[in-house]
Parts: C-alpha cells; sequence; structure tokens
C-alpha cells in the first residue's frame, strides 16, 4: 500500500519552489513525478518582445546565480550570427567574471548542502566565504549579483591593477578557507553518513537521461564544454573534474576540487591579460540561425537564436542545465529514503528559475 | 552558426532517433520554432563536444510522435513545446495535457503565430499599470 | 510581548517568481556577513510560525495561489515584505504572458524594498521596518479593524568603493519603463 507525499513547492530545505509527489511505501520512495511552473515567466516570449540589445540584460535575469554567465552565451550567439570578433581582453575578462561566478554558485551549492543535512555551521562559514567573492564582483563590476558588465562585442569595462590586487588578495582568503572548509565537506564522519552511498545515478544512466555539469561528471563522464574552447579558455588549459562514484558525495566533491580550479584558472588569466580593446563596435540586425553551448556550475546550457535581420530576434530558446539533469534527479530519488530526499535533490544543485524561465 | 546535419520526417522519426542514440549520441534537448507556415522541430544531439542536429519540419495540425519511449529525457522537453506552441506529442511516458508550465487560467499557446502575421496572438493586457 | 515581537521578528521566504537574485542576497542576509539574527530576525521553514513573510519576484498563475495559501496560515498580525522591482510591480517580466503582476494583486504588502536585487543593507532595513509595521498592528490588535501603513524603502547608499558608486547599471533604467 503506497501513500502519495508531496514535497515542496514550499519546503525548509528548499530554496526555490519545485513540487515533487513522491509515491512511498512506508518511508522508501517508489516512484516521483515532478510538478513544475511555480516560476515560469514567459522569459523567451519577453524576449522577443524587446530588441537584442535590450535582451541582453533580460537574459541576465534568468537566474541570479549564474547571471554572467547567462549574458555571456547570449553575447556570444548574437556574436556568430552577426560575425563580430571580440577583442582578446574582453575575451580573458568574460573568463574571469564566469569564473567568479562559478565559485560563488559552488559556496552557494555548498552551503545549501551543509544546510540540508542540518550543518549549519557548514552553511554559514561557507556563506561567509562567498561574501569575499561577491565582494570581488562588487569591486570590478558594481553589482553583486547582476554584474551587466557582460555586452555584445566585449565587455563594458575594464580591471584596473588595484582591483586585480583586490580580487587576488580575496581569492587568497578564498582558497585558505575554502581549503579547511572542503576538509569538513571531504573527511566529516556524519556528512558523510548523509552523503556516501545516497543517490546513486550510474555512469550509463546519466550519459542515456542526459545529465550534465557536476551531476554527470559525479558518475564518472569527461564532459565539461570548457573543453570545447570558447571565450579564452582554449588558450587556458582546463582539466574536467571527474568523480567516479556517482553518489551525492561525489557530486560534492566535484564542487569542492572546481572551487580551486576556479581560483587557478582567474590567477591564470589574469597572468596572461592580454592589452586590447574592450569592445567592438557594430552595425545591423542579427539573421539567420545559431546555436551556443557554455559550461555553466550546473553544467552545459544551450542558446538557440533565430533572427529575421530586424531588431527582434524571432526565437530565442535557452536550454538549462538543471532542465537536463531532472530526469537523472528522478532516477536518484527512486528508492532511497524520505529523508535523504532532500539531500539527494540539493547535491544535484538545482536551480529552478533557470529551468522554468 | 547552426549546421543542420540532416533532416527526418514523420515516417522515419522513430528509427533515425533510435539508430542515432546506440551510436553514443546523447540526447541535449528539442527546440520547437515556429515558422508561420509550419513548425520547426530540431533534435539536438551530441557526441565529443560536437552537436548533431535533426530537423522535422511538422505541419500546423500534424501531431508529433513522442521520443521519450526511446529516450526518457525528451519526456520534459516534449511536455514543454505542447504547452508552448499547442503541438499534441502523443506517446508521452508521462502526459502533463498541457499543464507543465500552464496552469488552466495562463494564456493558451503563447509561441503561436498566426499564419502569414509574425506577431504573437497573444498579447497580455497589462497597459497602463504602473 | 508587542516589545518581543517586534524584536525578534520570525521570517518565512516565499520565492514567487524570482530569478534567484533576491532569494540569494536574502539567504545572504542571514550568514554572518550581514548577520541578520542580531536584530533577532530568524528564518523559519514554516509559515504557521511566522511574523514576517518576505516575498521575491512576481505573480504568475501557478503560484497566486500558492502565495495567497501561505498568507492565509500566517497567523495575525502578520507583515509582507516584497524584496525587489519583482513582487512591486513585475520588474523586467511584467510583459510575461504568464505574470499577473506584483505581489500586491494577491496580498497586501506593507514595506517595498526596490532594486534588482536590493542590497542586503536594504533587505536588512526592509524587515525592520516590517518588524515596527508588525509591533503596531499588535497593539492595534484587540480593535478590529487592522492598521495598514505602506512604506518604501529606499536602499542604502552602496559602499564607499569609488568602482561600485561609478556603477550605474544600465538594465535598472529599463525596467523602469
Amino acid at each position: 500500500m503506497s501513500t502519495i507525499v508531496p514535497f515542496g513547492p514550499q519546503h525548509p530545505v528548499l530554496p526555490e519552489p519545485i513540487q515533487l509527489c513522491l509515491e512511498l511505501e512506508d518511508e522508501r520512495v517508489v516512484s516521483v513525478i515532478p510538478v513544475v511552473g511555480y516560476v515560469h515567466r514567459g522569459l523567451e516570449k519577453i524576449a522577443e518582445k524587446k530588441d537584442f540589445i535590450q535582451d541582453t540584460y533580460l537574459i541576465e535575469r534568468i537566474c541570479g546565480i549564474c547571471s554572467f554567465m547567462h549574458s555571456m552565451s547570449y553575447c556570444m550567439g548574437i556574436e556568430e550570427l552577426m560575425s563580430i570578433p571580440v577583442p582578446p581582453r574582453a575575451l580573458y575578462l568574460r573568463v574571469i567574471w564566469a569564473e567568479l561566478h562559478r565559485i560563488h554558485s559552488h559556496l552557494l551549492a555548498l552551503g545549501l548542502l551543509a544546510d540540508a543535512f542540518g550543518f549549519e555551521n557548514l552553511f554559514m562559514q561557507y556563506w561567509k566565504s562567498r561574501e569575499r567573492i561577491m565582494d570581488a564582483m562588487e569591486c570590478t563590476t558594481g553589482g553583486r549579483v547582476m554584474l551587466s558588465s557582460c555586452c555584445i562585442g566585449g565587455v563594458r569595462r575594464d580591471i584596473d591593477e588595484n582591483q586585480k590586487k583586490f580580487v587576488l588578495d580575496q581569492l587568497k582568503e578564498v582558497e585558505k578557507e575554502v581549503t579547511s572548509l572542503n576538509r569538513t565537506m571531504m573527511e566529516d564522519y556524519s556528512v558523510k553518513q548523509r552523503t556516501v552511498g545516497i543517490g546513486v545515478l550510474s555512469k550509463e544512466a546519466a550519459y542515456a537521461q542526459g545529465a550534465v555539469g557536476p551531476t554527470a561528471r559525479g558518475s564518472g563522464l569527461v564532459m565539461d564544454h570548457r573543453m570545447s574552447g570558447y571565450a579564452a579558455y582554449r588558450e587556458l588549459a582546463i582539466e574536467p573534474v571527474v568523480e567516479t562514484a556517482g553518489d551525492c558525495y561525489a557530486r560534492t566533491m566535484v564542487r569542492c576540487r572546481e572551487v580551486m580550479q576556479s581560483i587557478d584558472l582567474i590567477r591564470r588569466a589574469f597572468a596572461q591579460l592580454p592589452d586590447s580593446e574592450l569592445k567592438t563596435p557594430f552595425k545591423g540586425n542579427p539573421s539567420g540561425e545559431a546555436v551556443i553551448r557554455c559550461e555553466q556550475p550546473r553544467g552545459e546550457v544551450l542558446y538557440y537564436f533565430r533572427g529575421n535581420g530586424t531588431d527582434k530576434l524571432e526565437r530565442l530558446r535557452v536550454r538549462t542545465p538543471t532542465f537536463a539533469n531532472i530526469p537523472a534527479m528522478l532516477t536518484m530519488v527512486q528508492n532511497c529514503q524520505l529523508p535523504d530526499v532532500g539531500v539527494i535533490i540539493i547535491s544535484v544543485d538545482p536551480c529552478v528559475s533557470c529551468t522554468e524561465r | 552558426m547552426m549546421t543542420i546535419n540532416d533532416v527526418i520526417t514523420l515516417e522515419n522519426q522513430q528509427e533515425r532517433i533510435s539508430a542515432l542514440l546506440p551510436q553514443g549520441y546523447r540526447f541535449v534537448t528539442m527546440t520547437a520554432v515556429d515558422s508561420t507556415t509550419h513548425f520547426d522541430i530540431y533534435y539536438h544531439f551530441d557526441r565529443d563536444y560536437e552537436l548533431y542536429t535533426l530537423q522535422l519540419k511538422l505541419d500546423r495540425d500534424a501531431a508529433l510522435p513522442s521520443i521519450s519511449g526511446l529516450c526518457f529525457a525528451a519526456l520534459l522537453v516534449e511536455n514543454e513545446i505542447q504547452d508552448l506552441f499547442g503541438i499534441t506529442v502523443t506517446g508521452l511516458v508521462l502526459d502533463y495535457h498541457q499543464h507543465l508550465l500552464l496552469t488552466k487560467d495562463a494564456p493558451v499557446k503563447p509561441f503561436c503565430r498566426v499564419p502569414g502575421v509574425s506577431v504573437s496572438t497573444v498579447e497580455t493586457a497589462k497597459g497602463g499599470e504602473q | 510581548m508587542t516589545k518581543a515581537t517586534a524584536k525578534a521578528p520570525w521570517v518565512v521566504h516565499v520565492n514567487c517568481n524570482s530569478c534567484n537574485g533576491c532569494d540569494i542576497e536574502f539567504l545572504a542576509c542571514l550568514t554572518p556577513m550581514y548577520d541578520a539574527e542580531r536584530f533577532g530576525v530568524l528564518h523559519i521553514g514554516t509559515p504557521k510560525h511566522a511574523d514576517i513573510m518576505v516575498v521575491t519576484g512576481s505573480v504568475n498563475n501557478r503560484n497566486a495561489r500558492v502565495l495567497r495559501n501561505l498568507y492565509e496560515q500566517m497567523p495575525s498580525p502578520k507583515v509582507v515584505v516584497a524584496m525587489g522591482v519583482c513582487p512591486a510591480t513585475g520588474g523586467i517580466f511584467a510583459d510575461g504572458y504568464n505574470v499577473i503582476g506584483g505581489a500586491e494583486k494577491v496580498v497586501p504588502v506593507d514595506v517595498f524594498v526596490p532594486g534588482c536585487p536590493p542590497r542586503p543593507e536594504a533587505m536588512l532595513d526592509g524587515i525592520l521596518e516590517g518588524a515596527k509595521i508588525l509591533a503596531g498592528k499588535r497593539q492595534n490588535s484587540v480593535t478590529v479593524k487592522p492598521v495598514r501603513r505602506i512604506k518604501i524603502v529606499r536602499p542604502a547608499a552602496p559602499a564607499a568603493d569609488p568602482a561600485a558608486a561609478a556603477a550605474a547599471p544600465a538594465p535598472v533604467k529599463e525596467e523602469a519603463k
């Protein structure tokens, strides 16, 4: 005899509204049906009403956590449609801001995971370190969440020597703090009790269900779209962070190690930062079709553009990483215990406002 | 720019896609575009960071057979297309009946355009509110 | 009791149609850097314990019912604080086909905190303003008529950082249209 329990939309462990209808046999989850649409704004349609330059700022608001990466992917798409070359310095600055966003997103996710299994102190400590990254972003762009520093053809502002020093100082502190926090996350007995062997996703299942990002890499798939070398990633050698166990612990490990990788990337990007213009002026309107893929903190994002030569796009489609991870998430939740559902969901790091746009 | 690797039809859709999956292609997503005379449905697959795109031209009143039986990951996006474009998708593993994202009191088929006119059929009546 | 409530408002956070920007900034308010708990603000998951409801994001057709339901579950007196421009007017998403508008369409809002997203300092000011209104409501709760004051909290001046001061983000202007 099974019972159906609604999980969400308002639930202490979920920062965002999504509902999972869990079919339970005692405490075991038999099947699960997701109910989405609580954050559906119809953003793709709004993008067709505004012109393509205004869209840069609209697209940024798909998600506040990876806002810069969204605007970067959008600008890359328009640049490809209109064949606008981007100056090399702008490409490096984009990498720097994108990696700052990745660090802040991963620290946020690690903190929320700690909160999900009731380790509030660790949550607070991760978020304390994260504030340093927010300060670095505010210092370089003026915004904490919405950077608005990416524009079509390049970037809007430069990072000068003082700002560079501030960012690097903050990164040094973050590296020190996060190294010790990661030790707790990786080695603490009670943390391991909640994460090791929970919500296992096999490599084959991850591939077949189209999982992306840390969810896929935690299951042993070598898949990081930065390897394809967009922006300045081609010149910055990247080794994807891969774990093989496929459980909550492995996904968490991927995030812990990617924070360190991103810190290293920013340092190398600063060291190689070339001198050039910041943006290329352009004329005209986009026409034709293009597809752009980028690696966000949660995985690969796909943008489809269709322009018709007017200042408004005919169609803009965004397939966000969490949208691809939901089928995998459903597999993980099956056959687990009810108290683990929260931890499993947070270990995927779902971003519902991305998913529903 | 986007490369369309192949054009498929309703007749060979299932067999072409089921032939792709064993070759190591990963389902990325689907995109539907209202081209006023017909719908363009794109199936995006990926292998080694290379995108493989199939195009399907669908008549405005035709139903689209689901591929969620072949590839479970297509479930959500097919339901989304059914919601936003009003295309009937047949054979879905889990059918939300046009209420995945939209509720009963929300506008229907918000992404559809009237044939021949490139404006949206749904306009929100929100003028003069501020 | 009145004094105690105003000094320790319990807050429930409702994410309606938000882009996450305001949500993460609101959560950042609770963490050591901004530390809302020094004002006695406690973030809890259930509306049944809460005094103040923090709404982020505009209202759409599906979550309007959820918001209304959560508001009704809160014990009186209660205060609603709208964080950001979206729960005020719909913000940048006001044109969306699925967006009904601001939170005021569904629940009575007491404090608006504008910004996209507001700075955490402004959010703290907004919650504390809500706590004052809450104390007033509690004093008046013997009489049947509820007292409603609407007050707009302006965001605090940005930090004394030249880079921050120089950044007048263009998107905010567009939203004002």
